[in-house]
């Protein structure tokens, strides 16, 4: 890994792997999470839920014979202007609680709060509602209604089809819902007050990934202005994109009954509820019509691929688009068309998920390739290869690929790495005269090539005008930044670019809690931006403060200097935003051009082997090569990759939402299954950097990239053990054995 | 959280008065609902479910703990004896080593160290993994009520889904193995390597055959085990008889077909190996590195 | 019912409905928030504490069974149960050295299980008795380096 700077000067902090800086608290159990929290006056929050997914509301009663003295009950009737009764995101369309039509289970109708919380649920089980039932849809497949279409289209696919000696492949792939199972569930406290108790505004505190929509969302809500909001994010127990956009609605709520009860309220949900109500991934069909010359050389893409976005748009037609632009993969082709669509259905809302549709239409890309090779006779990996992005191709929306492709680097590497670690398991296998495998077990290899643009689609990084920056003091500089950590190592992260920025010690550096009264709005932490493009935000601070500061070579000059500059100005802060990189081009109405200033590229390959007996796929080993730039924490970047792999492989084999009249049957733990570390592969990891230039010491994204391939490399290999075609995760025993019938 | 405060515990300390408890509150109408390490009971507490008016708390009871080697080939476990009790102990693993994999193979050490294999026989859950090791080595269920012991066989001790034939002023004090002559063999299909709910549990011990979660109550196969005690081998023909011994169902972790598929799967495998090598199935998902399931 | 415990090596005197899940009973009568609730189902493992030195989920265990026992939490592992970082634990400082905590959420559990492994515990075994701690963000390879060479340490 280079730690050097492009002037050939060693990089001190950044690539190296430093202390994290929220380390020790968390690994003392010092660290406080929402439900850590109280309040003096707290009181407790719960939701009623609709059971049925459509339907007129007939009625929300409180049963007369209950003894309902010490609670508070909120419905939509208490949210009166200047606030609405709307959870503001993309469409406006979803209310923050159901007025007179429920159009999912578990739809949240009406608030309860108490101070006991045996007694608060004995309240919930005393609200009655009564409904008109309505036939549901249930089935995106067969839905008809839309909520987002888009279309991508580059050259005359039709024309390409229509051509002399052109090979034609089809093929259909499905994804199933994925629930993002942070360890950690949904939770806030709401108290009135922002800045003191009777300001008349309101503070939220909560495990959450963008407290910045949060105050959008509570905003609208209250009709507050903006000043008599306060979030302040608590350490927060994983996110994955779960915690990207439910926290307003779940805010929303403790909100409201923390301004009827004049009380701190706490909203934590227990497990069941969170798995029932909250976001999923969204499920997923895609269909690829592929035209080729034998050789195998891609001439033209069409893809047709469909949503499930549930009951409300939420974040689907962000979701949609990334799906959509990542549909044909890492591929060139002279003919593009994809038609991307979101379908509504009677069930919760999806939202959110690492990846955000990439993973969807990338599964299906890379299925599909094993596909093409199968029928037309051709090597995998050479028919890859053949039409694998290199520097100057131009992608489906047109976008030529300028700098920093790895594509066919991170293939080669992941090759080479995969066949070092075989090779050392065979004879670890051989010395351990572990013969048993032998006779029956069907086995095979499977490959994905992939790659995840970094940061908002083509003009969102201008439309969210993230800012950041720092503040000086006597020791050291205060980031000011409204990114959040959630596991991925944010604070360390930032605080080793501008550390190394400064050239200042990294433990000069000191990161402020995201408290909305006190940090500027960088923008959600999600898309893989916190490091690309944040991180660049602060990097540019910390170059203009370095600049103010004039000369320094080292911590005690730095100090000197500091002191001299804060005595001539008082205090200095210095904030940025952000500033599109100039050679970027998009236009949202036709969908062409620079989708992402840059793409993270990936390889993985999975060997696994199929029990005889039950069916179950088990991987035994899966490699992962991705090109990230560069490194900034190695350790952190390598957990990541671990850490999105993992649920990549989760979803292609494990993790399954059962769904019955629109609700989830195996809302539990017992029933959603994640891996264990028995279910767990040894994960290789091969971190590959190729800078990128726009980016903090050539940093890219890293967070989601790692998702993307991990499915169709189980899949692919799964198809090479059987010989039987599979086209669906998760890829279950159930379904394996069926295709192996 | 559980609404605790409403929910009364007795916590005898004798075998003996938890005993004469159990009897008054047979005799009154309202009998105890006996908790040992309540690796069951409380996930049900924390889901919702209205808890029994009074427990009886067994925990203290030391009488009924550990687990040893009885005579030349039997085995006694106390009432409280855990799954991590059978683990540790030589003499089962010794003389039983299919109850090793099973326990190894019930969640994760932390239910393994409060599980009980009384508390998972009272249960009834059809998909409790140990039992079925235990009825295939014809274990027998010790109960005890105030003033009479009897000993019922674990292949009769269930009526139906989750009923047994404990008496309400009964406790399980001890299950008695005289273990069988034979190849032992126990195979756990579950949704994941570990901390899973079984979805075909096969346990063996010579002719003697057990299955899990694929009926209402854990079963014996009858009709398989007379086939085969009787020196059949025709896997078609072993197959078509314990189809007629397991009625599984579609439920949200899988398929009756699929089911069905992986019994007759495991009944090729075991007649296969009856007359080799005694060998021991092996537990899947505790392999060696770097396979992992 | 007055319940007298011993956690982390101090004696402790609680008066607690006995049905009172252990993991509410550290959370809110002893103020040790350390230990966490991830499922209420005894999957996760985030609420495991040691009792008598065996691991269990303390959300399945009523407050009277453990009258008497010696508890030990995430809050006992450093010395004189310290949060600095230089009072640290071995376990705990190889954690942080591996980057074997992300969000955090699972490591107490997931310390207090590592904590009740057999000292000589091979890979395999480390992987067998951590099967009942869920670890979402990991992907669990750089708790295995942390436990290992913990456990190196503890050989040597």
């Amino acid at each position: 890994m280079s730690k050097k700077k492009r002037n050939g000067e060693k990089l001190r902090t950044v690539g190296h792997n430093v202390a994290r800086a929220e380390g020790v608290e968390k690994v003392t159990g010092a660290a406080r999470y929402i439900d850590d929290l109280s309040f003096d006056g707290m009181i407790y929050g719960a939701t009623v839920r609709s059971t049925v997914p459509a339907g007129r509301i007939v009625a929300v009663e409180q049963d007369p014979a209950f003894d309902w003295s010490g609670f508070t009950f909120v419905d939509h009737r208490d949210i009166v202007a200047p606030g609405k009764n709307v959870v503001a995101m993309i469409a406006d369309d979803q209310p923050f609680l159901a007025v007179d039509r429920v159009r999912h289970q578990a739809e949240p109708l009406a608030l309860l709060a108490h101070a006991d919380r045996a007694r608060l649920a004995e309240g919930l089980a005393h609200v009655r509602v009564r409904y008109e039932s309505e036939t549901a849809q249930l089935d995106f497949e067969s839905a008809d209604k839309v909520l987002k279409e888009i279309a991508i289209r580059r050259g005359d696919v039709d024309e390409v089809f229509a051509r002399q000696g052109v090979t034609v492949v089809e093929g259909t792939y499905r994804t199933g819902a994925q629930e993002q199972l942070y360890i950690e569930c949904n939770g806030v406290i709401a108290m009135p007050g922002a800045s003191n108790a009777d300001d008349g505004g309101i503070s939220v505190y909560g495990s959450m990934q963008c407290p910045y929509y949060v105050v959008r969302a509570l905003c609208v809500l209250t009709g507050l202005p903006r000043e008599k909001v306060r979030v302040v994010q608590t350490t927060t127990g994983g996110g994955f994109g779960g915690k990207e956009e439910y926290p307003s609605l779940i805010a929303g709520h403790a909100v409201l009954l923390a301004r009827k009860s004049g009380r701190p309220v706490k909203m934590v949900y227990e497990r069941h509820e969170d798995l029932v109500a909250t976001t999923k991934r969204h499920p997923s069909i895609v269909r690829h019509r592929t035209a080729l010359a034998k050789d195998g050389t891609i001439l033209a893409i069409d893809v047709d691929l469909r949503l499930d976005g549930g009951a409300y748009v939420t974040l689907s037609p962000v979701v949609l688009s990334r799906a959509a632009i990542h549909a044909t993969g890492p591929y060139r082709a002279e003919a593009v068309r994809i038609r991307g669509r979101v379908m509504m259905t009677n069930t919760p809302p999806n939202g959110a998920f690492r990846g955000f549709g990439a993973p969807q239409s990338q599964f299906a890309a890379e299925v599909h390739m094993d596909r093409i090779a199968g029928e037309l006779g051709l090597d995998p990996i050479a028919l890859r290869k053949k039409n694998l992005f290199r520097t100057g191709d131009v992608t489906a929306t047109g976008q030529k690929l300028k700098d920093s492709v790895a594509a066919h680097e991170v293939l080669d590497r992941a090759l080479a790495r995969h066949a070092l670690a075989t090779k050392k398991n065979k004879k670890r296998a051989h010395n351990k005269n572990d013969a048993a495998r032998g006779n029956g077990t069907p086995s095979g290899t499977g490959i994905a090539l992939f790659f995840h643009g970094s940061g908002f689609t083509g003009g969102g990084e201008v439309k969210l005008a993230s800012r950041a920056g720092l503040a000086l003091a006597p020791d050291g500089v205060r980031l000011l930044v409204g990114s959040t950590e959630i596991g991925q190592g944010t604070r360390t992260m930032h605080a080793q670019i501008v550390a190394e920025t400064l050239g200042i010690p990294y433990d000069c550096v000191e990161t402020a809690d995201p408290d909305t009264a006190r940090v500027p709005d960088s923008g959600p932490t999600v898309a893989s931006r916190t490091c690309m493009v944040v991180g660049k935000i602060l990097q540019r601070a910390a170059e203009k403060l370095r600049a103010e500061l004039g000369e320094y070579d080292d911590e005690k000059s730095f100090k000197k200097r500091a002191r001299w500059l804060l005595a001539e100005r008082g205090s200095v802060e210095i904030i940025e935003e952000y500033q599109k990189p100039g050679d970027i081009v998009w236009s949202d109405e036709t969908y062409e051009g620079d989708a992402y200033g840059a793409y993270a590229w990936g390889c993985n390959i999975a060997d696994v082997e199929i029990d005889p007996i039950s069916y179950q796929a088990r991987c035994t080993q899966f490699t992962t090569a991705i090109d990230i730039g560069k490194a900034i924490h190695p350790i952190l970047a390598e957990g990541q990759i671990e850490g999105g792999t993992l649920q990549g492989i989760g979803w292609a084999l494990y993790e399954d939402v059962v769904m019955r009249d629109g609700k989830m049957q195996n809302a539990s733990l017992t029933n959603y299954i994640i891996p264990t570390t028995l279910d767990t592969p040894p994960i290789s990891v091969e971190i590959v950097e190729h800078p990128y230039a726009n980016g903090p010491f050539g940093a890219k994204g890293v967070g989601e990239c790692p998702i993307d391939g991990p499915a169709a490399a189980i899949v692919n290999a799964i198809r090479a053990a059987t010989g039987k075609r599979l086209d669906e995760v998760p890829a279950t025993p159930e379904r394996i054995m069926k295709a192996m019938a | 959280m559980i609404a605790a405060a409403g929910i009364d515990v007795l916590r005898p300390r004798h075998l003996k008065d938890a005993l004469m408890m159990m009897r008054v509150a047979a005799d009154e109408g309202h009998p105890l609902v006996p908790m040992a390490g309540g690796t069951d009971l409380f996930v049900t507490l924390n889901a919702g479910q209205k808890p029994a008016a009074r427990y009886l708390d067994l925990w203290r009871l030391d009488k009924l703990r550990g687990v040893r080697a009885d005579g030349k080939r039997g085995l006694w476990f106390g009432g409280l004896a855990t799954y991590t009790d059978c683990i540790d102990s030589k003499a089962v693993q010794k003389r039983l080593p299919i109850l090793v994999d099973a326990a190894r193979q019930v969640g994760g050490v932390q239910i393994q160290n409060r599980g009980t294999l009384a508390g998972n026989i009272e249960n009834g859950s059809p998909a409790a993994d140990g039992v079925p090791v235990l009825m295939a080595a014809d274990a027998r269920v010790v109960l005890r009520s105030l003033d009479a012991e009897r000993t019922v066989p674990l292949a009769e001790y269930y009526t139906g889904y989750r009923k047994t034939v404990r008496q309400p002023d009964e406790l399980i004090v001890a299950i008695e193995i005289d273990v069988p002559e034979g190849a032992q063999r126990f195979d756990k299909v579950g949704t994941r390597a570990a901390q899973a709910i079984s979805k075909v549990v096969m346990a063996a011990v010579g002719h003697r055959v057990a299955f899990g979660s694929v009926a209402p109550v854990i079963v014996r196969a009858h009709k398989l085990e007379a086939y085969v005690a009787g020196g059949g081998r025709d896997v078609a023909e072993a197959q078509r008889l314990v189809r007629e011994d397991v009625k599984p169902i579609d439920d949200v972790r899988s398929t009756a077909e699929y089911r069905r598929r992986v019994v007759e799967n495991l009944v090729a495998s075991w007649i296969g190996g009856l007359d080799g090598t005694p060998r021991r199935g092996k537990a899947r998902g505790l392999d060696k590195a770097p396979a992992s399931r | 019912m007055k319940i007298k415990l011993h956690v982390n090596g101090k004696k402790k005197s609680v008066e607690v409905p006995p049905m009172k899940r252990l993991l509410d009973t550290l959370r809110e009568d002893l103020g040790l928030t350390g230990t966490k609730e991830g499922c209420g189902e005894g999957e996760c493992g985030a609420c495991t504490v040691l009792v008598d030195g065996a691991a269990v989920n303390a959300c399945l265990v009523p407050t009277c069974q453990v009258d008497d026992a010696e508890l030990r939490t995430v809050e006992g592992i450093a010395r004189g149960g310290g949060k600095e970082a230089a009072r640290l634990h071995r376990l705990q400082r190889a954690f942080l050295d591996h980057g074997a905590a992300q969000c955090g959420i699972c490591t107490p559990g997931m310390l207090m299980a590592a904590l009740a492994l057999p000292k000589k515990a091979t890979l395999d075994e480390i992987r067998a008795g951590l099967a009942g701690n869920l670890c979402r963000c990991t992907g669990y390879m750089k708790i295995y380096d942390a436990v290992a060479q913990f456990l190196d340490g503890e050989r040597a």
